[in-house]
């Protein structure tokens, strides 16, 4: 039996759609037993969320004020300590994973996969280097502990149980370290959806010219539905907020449409848009890379190209 | 002596174009350009200001790995670094085991910040900065685009999924840095005459306590999938057909 513990993610609320995610990975791994563990000041409402996803055996949930905000220093004893008795630890490769479960595997004296995008056993797996120009797969030692952020972009989400799993409080010891206080977050939150989860996304490059009319692609994607990404060039040239950006650093996402305009497609941004289902590129140059990963391209100018698509949408076909 | 520690790791150059080996035994890196990883670059730009803002007195580079990380290392100093250390070994060292001999050079050293990059740019872990944090048991804050060091505390903001996060952190600590933290500096000639005269000690890892131990065995490597080049359509209108073909709008 592999037993696997996976850190639920959340924003208070709710699980984050990554863990559905990581919960499939987990099942790839032959005669698995799956425990989404839930750190937060208050776990209830996140516990039977996570309770609810489909694959899930068993809710704990590790009850503390300092968990009020996510803190890697806060979680990571605790996430430790819980560890004992399982085979896998795993997180999402989020921002919260990332920073999290490195410090956790140093604790328990384990190497970590990062991105974990294949299972082919309970210690075998590939993973991404190189910015996804190369696919290695790494084997770890026999009765070593597995820990692992796993890569969200490389797996389906896991659905609605009908039988929600049972949900304990689990006991800890070790307290959270308090060198580490939460100050503040800021972010753009609106209305429109997740870009690491959405199922459409529409992106832009540094064509784009400047934060104002970047204006025309949140009118696209909100008639479309769709979340909203940026090319690095973009978000260094400040028209774009700093978690708008797709590619190797920034968010590596999978949607089932990405629409990249005036984005040429350097090699690390392709690398974040890989495993999207469908690519469609609009760019002035006939030569940019972009156009040969996409799967509809058209070499127009956007600012012309993006109102009449949305126009053009308003039509029934 | 406020002493800061910044690893630098030789890389493969942000610019070649990686190709696997065709017996799958890993990527090509005979004669490719190498350079240092970019991100370590940014943070030692981000030890460079703080040492030039009075708040530190000595920056310390240090690279893990073959005799060539002088190269990397003489480039740190002549950016500014005021010594370096090699730690040099032909193994495959693993994030935990390069974080275990940071620990142990954070505590000789009395280093009050260690900055590191996010990730390196050839296996993309982004691990190091973290496994160091929690073995030296002081705080983290990872993925940093912006570091304000006041007394014995850091007030950093980082880049995080949901926007822009700000933490307070007791020193001593490790700070990762993101692309946005600053533009790394231009290094000028005369520097790298001066470079030339910095002190750089080489040390093996034994010296350190640390055996390299591969806990995961790089059983092969695989060129990625490739996606196919699709079709080109003349206008918004073709392009809004083709979507509602595959019933995308």
């Amino acid at each position: 039996m592999n037993r696997i513990l996976i850190v639920a993610e959340h924003d208070g609320a709710r699980v984050n759609p990554a863990i559905a995610k990581c919960v499939t990975c987990a099942r790839a791994i032959p005669d698995a037993e799956v425990t989404l563990a839930v750190f937060a000041a208050d776990p209830a409402t996140v516990a039977a969320s996570a309770a609810a996803i489909a694959g899930v055996d068993r809710v704990v949930t590790v009850t503390h004020a300092a968990h009020a905000n996510p803190l890697a220093a806060a979680i990571a004893p605790q996430l430790a300590e819980l560890a004992a008795g399982y085979s896998h630890v795993f997180g999402p490769s989020t921002t919260f994973g990332k920073d999290l479960m490195p410090r956790v595997a140093a604790l328990l004296d384990s190497a970590q996969v990062s991105d974990l995008m294949a299972v082919e056993s309970a210690t075998r797996f590939r993973r991404p280097i190189y910015a996804s120009n190369a696919i290695v797969t790494v084997e770890s030692s026999a009765g070593a502990k597995v820990v692992a952020t796993v890569r969200i972009a490389s797996f389906e989400a896991a659905g609605v149980s009908v039988a929600p799993a049972p949900i304990e409080a689990a006991v800890v010891s070790a307290a959270p370290d308090t060198h580490t206080r939460f100050v503040s977050v800021s972010s753009a939150r609106s209305d429109r959806p997740d870009l690491q989860t959405a199922a459409k996304v529409v992106s832009g490059g540094r064509a784009l010219a400047s934060a104002e009319n970047f204006g025309i692609l949140f009118k696209l994607a909100d008639k479309m539905g769709a979340a909203v990404g940026a090319s690095r060039a973009a978000v260094d040239a400040g028209y774009a907020a700093n978690d708008m950006q797709v590619g190797q650093t920034g968010k590596i996402i999978a949607p089932q449409l990405y629409l990249a305009f005036g984005i040429s497609g350097a090699i690390q941004h392709l690398t974040g848009i890989k495993d999207a289902r469908t690519i469609v590129a609009v760019n002035k140059d006939p030569e940019a890379p972009i156009f040969e990963v996409a799967d509809i391209g058209l070499v127009g100018d956007l600012f012309q190209v993006v109102p009449e698509i949305e126009r053009l949408l308003d039509r029934p076909g | 002596m406020k002493r800061i520690l910044v690893p630098i790791k030789r890389v493969v150059d942000y610019n070649v174009r990686i190709r696997v080996k065709p017996d799958g035994s890993g990527v090509i890196t005979d004669g490719v350009k190498m350079s240092i990883n970019p991100f370590d670059e940014i943070a030692l730009e981000e030890a460079l200001r703080i040492k030039e803002k009075g708040l530190a007195d000595e920056v310390l580079a240090v690279s893990i790995g073959p005799a060539d990380c002088q190269q990397q290392l003489r480039t740190a100093l002549a950016m500014g670094a005021d010594r370096a250390i090699l730690v040099q070994t032909d193994a495959v060292v693993e994030p935990l085991d390069v974080a275990r001999m940071l620990r142990t050079i954070c505590d000789r050293e009395s280093i009050f910040l260690a900055i590191l990059g996010k990730q390196a740019i050839d296996d993309d872990c982004s691990q190091t900065g973290q496994m160091l944090a929690a073995l030296w048991g002081r705080p983290q804050a990872t993925f940093a685009s912006k570091v304000e060091i006041d007394g014995a505390v850091a007030r950093v903001t980082r880049e995080v999924d949901a926007g822009l996060e700000t933490l307070e952190i007791d020193l001593p600590a490790v700070i990762t840095t993101d692309l946005r933290l600053n533009e790394p500096r231009y290094v000028k000639l005369p520097d790298i005459m001066k470079a030339k005269k910095k002190p750089l000690d080489t040390v093996d890892t034994a010296s350190l306590g640390v055996t390299p131990v591969e806990r995961l065995k790089a059983v092969k490597f695989d060129p990625p999938p490739q996606r196919t080049k699709g079709i080109m359509v003349k206008d918004a209108q073709e392009l809004v057909d083709a979507l509602r073909r595959k019933g995308l709008a």
